[in-house]
């Protein structure tokens, strides 16, 4: 089994994994890690949303040896201690999770969002979004939210 | 004004719940693991319809990794029961429902592609996976059953079952109703389908199963909307055991819209399984399992006519419906098309006549159960479809036919000519103010205005009533049903006056912690800090019947209003033996115990201290502690309703369907946070678009399911949608403390015939009657281009 390394949460982290085994599956299973969700299997869900060196990515997409040395953030690693990330911040204020499953998925897929694009239109959103599946919330206030913690981020 | 109020009865207060998932700590069943654990993976039926002939077993038993192997036979074996129906409906001739055995896993024939035929245990989720490729099954393949309309005449799917029907059922009147007809100045006929859906709660079901052999008892962890039903079942009629040896925990639930509402085969055998093996047993299914084995939803046929007197009033409706059940009866099944389905035909309208037969046929697919609205969708979507399909035929507006057959405000409370008595409503209010939110008055212009962008564009609307907070017991069990539906609750408080709630319903996205803590915060007058709500683990609440049905603050929040208020009535007794008053004297108000006409009072604190430092209590009145429990079986559904309205744009090049605006007005009742309910009404919307234009549960003739990812089966996704806009009236329900009514599932209930409504009434001028569920491009586009040929020749 070879050795993967990477740096998670700005935690150095050094495991013996399997070559077939998933980048979600490493942060689950190895790390226990369990913010980052699995529902689906064909990578349409957004579940498992996480950023690879600062680039939103579906962790079931990408084996963890493919992320050998690359700096990994999950939802866990956002907030600054107990003060919460305005994407976070913002889901809360606005009602934008029900079950919640979704939701680290969604949180780290607006972040890329509002990070890598000035101005988001409200369609801009919705369209950007479209990766992430939500059964509960009609995503009109997951929309609320990403446009709240856009003005907070200087979107 | 006490502190906390701020955060109490009709406060949009943010969730107490939220910030777990927010930082990735929610704790769903598939994040818990157990020390030692194995992992079940199931092998499942490829085929539709089967005898099994043989169940190879020694590979993949023989496999390094592999623990066991277990098929239908190990099952029988051990005497394990199977899968029960909760709910039953006597016969039009007075004979009982077909309830075929259901098996945990099937031992002589296979009925459905996803049937579960045999369980493989590994020490990882690959080996077990990988040992059951090495299962082999031989097969003697019957043939399929997929047709609905034809399965009366199919091949036989459970033996003795005659017509491959479940059941054939009937409510109202029906001599009445062909008088009606015979009397009707207009009758307007349709056949109206409501296609098939899966629920895809976006986390997939699990289950981890525990087995404590000295204690000979078990945990098992599952994600279920309904612990202790799940309980009862699993123990009285599946395993045998106890109810005090079991113990489920349902931790955080994402999502369930009905499907988690069952106990499952996989459970039930990895619970088993616990036992034998005496190890830890994991399962989570993954998505295509899900799509193959998750109870679906809706699927039904129906041939409807209405009969119109000379004023275009409605004075009689007649429904025949075929509802597609699957291949085995699932617990409710029977209940959502019949009970949850026939009652509700009446809608918002005054029909004094109406009858309604249902058949309930089983098909080689995937057994199909409640799904967000149950039955209430489907009734919901053939009434207002036929309201706009009559209203065209006479050449009136839609909304003013609507208006003219509303049950007017001043009569209720209203019996309703198929069984429900509605106590209170006023459908007029939300109809006129959604009309006026997206201003109906000014359509033809925005018609006319797209025409020129070569767009057309549709306004659909629809007039919705549910029966929720479910249910009367007593109606319950008249009707068929093998459980009581109250909700149970306690309420905690400790020394220090903080308050723990221990509820039966279950939040798995309702928003419970928050939306309960309100309105004992309210009650109490104490901060919505101090209240914590507990829910979905059998070992901490003495009984619950779960979330589903739009049930749990009608019924479950009644039951801890009618708690509080009995902690609010012994906290009198203790402060009026503190204040050497007469009990009778003592007053609550803005959390203090009051001498009535005095200023001698007591803290809400000080009385919750007192109850467990109770020194001088005078103990043959008197006991120490404050701890009540409630049992609330409610005396009515509740009928919320309200009108939502769609606006469409299609794209003649694409046939594309565009929404572009969303009005709705419900009348839900008092709201204790309105914030969670438009949450709610928001979900219940996208949901109901998803099955308009959207999704589709789609079985080829072979009985495969082609439809089993999100490659195939279109999930709404965030631009479907434009802003909803979302409003309300109120009148309050007359028959719980709290006069609410539920807000679940109205948005999935009103929304698809108004999405549909639109989309014809887009087409329209191109001499378009009809668009069957979902209107996606492709149809959409055919519809345009075979009006068009028409036209042309």
């Amino acid at each position: 089994m070879p050795t993967v390394s990477m740096k998670v949460n700005g935690q150095s982290v050094s495991h013996d994994v399997a070559d077939n085994t998933l980048l979600v599956t490493f942060l689950r299973e190895t790390l226990g890690l369990t913010g980052t969700h699995i529902g689906c299997d064909t990578s349409q869900c957004g579940a498992c949303v996480i950023h690879v060196n600062g680039a939103s990515v579906k962790s079931c997409t990408m084996l963890a040896a493919q992320a050998n040395g690359a700096d990994v953030t999950t939802i866990e690693g956002i907030a600054n201690g107990d003060e919460l990330h305005p994407m976070q911040q913002a889901f809360h204020e606005n009602h934008g999770l029900q079950c919640g499953f979704c939701t680290p998925g969604m949180i780290m897929s607006a972040i890329e969002l509002v990070e890598t694009n000035k101005n988001l239109s409200e369609q801009d959103i919705r369209e950007g979004l479209e990766g992430n599946i939500c059964r509960c919330t009609g995503y009109h206030n997951i929309v609320k939210s990403v446009q709240d913690a856009a003005q907070k981020m200087g979107g | 004004m006490p502190e906390g109020i701020a955060e109490g009865i009709g406060a949009s207060v943010r969730r107490k719940e939220d910030r777990k998932f927010i930082t990735g700590r929610g704790r769903y069943t598939d994040d818990i693991n157990r020390a030692g654990q194995l992992h079940a993976f199931f092998v499942r039926s490829d085929v539709a319809h089967a005898k099994i002939k043989s169940v190879d077993i020694k590979k993949a038993a023989a496999m390094d990794g592999v623990a066991a192997v277990y098929t239908g036979q190990d099952i029988a074996d051990d005497g394990v029961g199977g899968l029960i129906c909760g709910w039953v409906v006597p016969n039009r001739d007075g004979s009982a429902t077909h309830e075929p055995p259901h098996p945990i896993l099937a031992k002589d024939k296979v009925r459905y592609v996803g049937d579960h035929v045999a369980m493989v245990v590994a020490d990882s989720l690959a080996t077990a996976q990988a040992a059951a490729e090495l299962v082999n099954v031989t097969y003697e393949t019957l043939p399929a059953v997929v047709d609905l309309a034809s399965a009366a005449t199919a091949a036989e799917i459970h033996d003795g079952m005659a017509n491959n029907t479940y059941f054939d059922w009937e409510l109202g009147d029906e001599a009445a109703t062909a008088d009606a007809f015979s009397k009707a100045k207009h009758v307007v006929s349709a056949t109206l389908r409501n296609n098939r859906l899966i629920p895809n709660a976006v986390e997939p079901r699990a289950a981890v199963a525990e087995y404590d052999h000295i204690a000979d008892s078990y945990v098992l962890h599952s994600t279920t909307q309904n612990p202790h039903l799940l309980r009862l079942v699993i123990c009285a009629f599946v395993l045998n055991i106890p109810e005090s040896k079991m113990q489920i925990v349902a931790p955080d639930v994402g999502g369930g819209f009905g499907s988690k509402i069952y106990l499952y085969a996989e459970e039930a055998c990895c619970t088993w399984a616990a036992k034998k093996l005496r190890r830890p047993i994991k399962w989570t299914a993954d998505r295509t399992q899900a799509f193959l084995s998750d109870a679906h939803g809706r699927d039904h046929i129906n041939k409807v006519q209405m009969a119109l007197d000379d004023n275009n009033k409605i004075i009689g409706l007649r429904v025949d419906t075929l509802a597609n059940l699957g291949g085995y009866l699932s617990a409710f099944a029977v209940v959502t098309p019949t009970y949850l389905h026939g009652t509700l035909l009446s809608g918002c309208y005054a029909i004094p006549a109406i009858y309604t037969n249902v058949k309930g046929m089983a098909t080689t697919t995937a057994p199909v159960d409640a799904y967000r609205g149950a039955g209430r969708p489907e009734a919901t979507f053939l009434l207002e479809r036929m309201m706009n399909i009559a209203a065209a035929e006479i050449g009136m507006d839609p909304a003013e036919f609507r208006r003219i057959n509303f049950i007017p405000k001043d009569a209720f409370p209203y019996q309703t000519a198929v069984a429900l008595q509605y106590d209170i409503g006023d459908y007029e209010a939300p109809l006129d103010r959604a009309l006026e939110m997206i201003d109906y008055k000014g359509f033809e212009s925005r018609r006319a205005e797209a025409a020129k962008r070569g767009k057309y564009r549709g306004i659909g609307l629809s007039s919705y009533i549910e029966a929720c907070g479910i249910a009367p017991s007593a109606v319950v069990g008249a009707l068929g049903g093998r459980v009581g539906l109250y909700e149970s609750a306690v309420v905690r408080v400790d020394p220090t006056g903080t308050v723990s709630v221990f509820t039966g319903a279950h939040s798995h996205g309702q928003g419970h912690d928050t939306t309960f803590a309100q309105i004992v915060a309210d009650k109490l007058g104490i901060p919505l800090a101090n209240v914590e709500i507990v829910h979905g683990d059998t070992n901490r609440i003495p009984f619950g019947m779960g979330t589903y049905g739009s049930r749990s603050l009608a019924v479950g929040g009644t039951a801890i209003s009618k708690a509080v208020d009995k902690v609010i009535e012994k906290g009198k007794i203790i402060a009026a033996h503190m204040l050497e008053a007469a009990d009778s004297d003592m007053e609550f108000k803005d959390g203090k115990f009051a001498v009535a006409g005095t200023d001698k009072e007591k803290s809400f604190g000080e009385i919750a201290l007192s109850a467990y430092v109770p020194h001088n209590f005078p103990h043959d009145r008197l006991e120490p502690g404050l701890e009540e429990t409630a049992f609330y079986d409610p005396l009515n559904f509740t009928y919320p309703s309200g009108t939502h309205i769609a606006e469409v744009e299609i794209d003649p090049a694409t046939g594309v369907v565009t929404l572009v605006d969303w009005a709705c007005c419900d009348d839900f009742g008092n709201l204790i946070n309105p914030m969670i309910v438009e949450g709610q009404v928001h979900g219940g919307i996208a949901q109901g678009v998803g099955q308009a234009l959207l999704e589709n549960a789609h079985y080829d003739e072979n009985g495969q399911l082609l439809t089993a990812s999100y490659m195939d089966y279109c999930m709404p996704r965030a631009d479907n949608f434009p802003s909803l806009q979302v409003d309300y009236t109120v009148t309050a329900c007359t028959h719980n403390d709290l006069g609410v009514k539920g807000c679940g599932e109205a948005g999935a209930i009103a929304s698809p015939p108004a999405l549909i409504n639109a989309v014809v009434d887009a087409l329209s001028p191109l001499g378009v009657t009809d668009m069957t569920m979902p209107a996606s491009p492709e149809k959409v586009w055919r519809a345009i281009q075979n009006a068009q040929t028409k036209a042309a020749e």
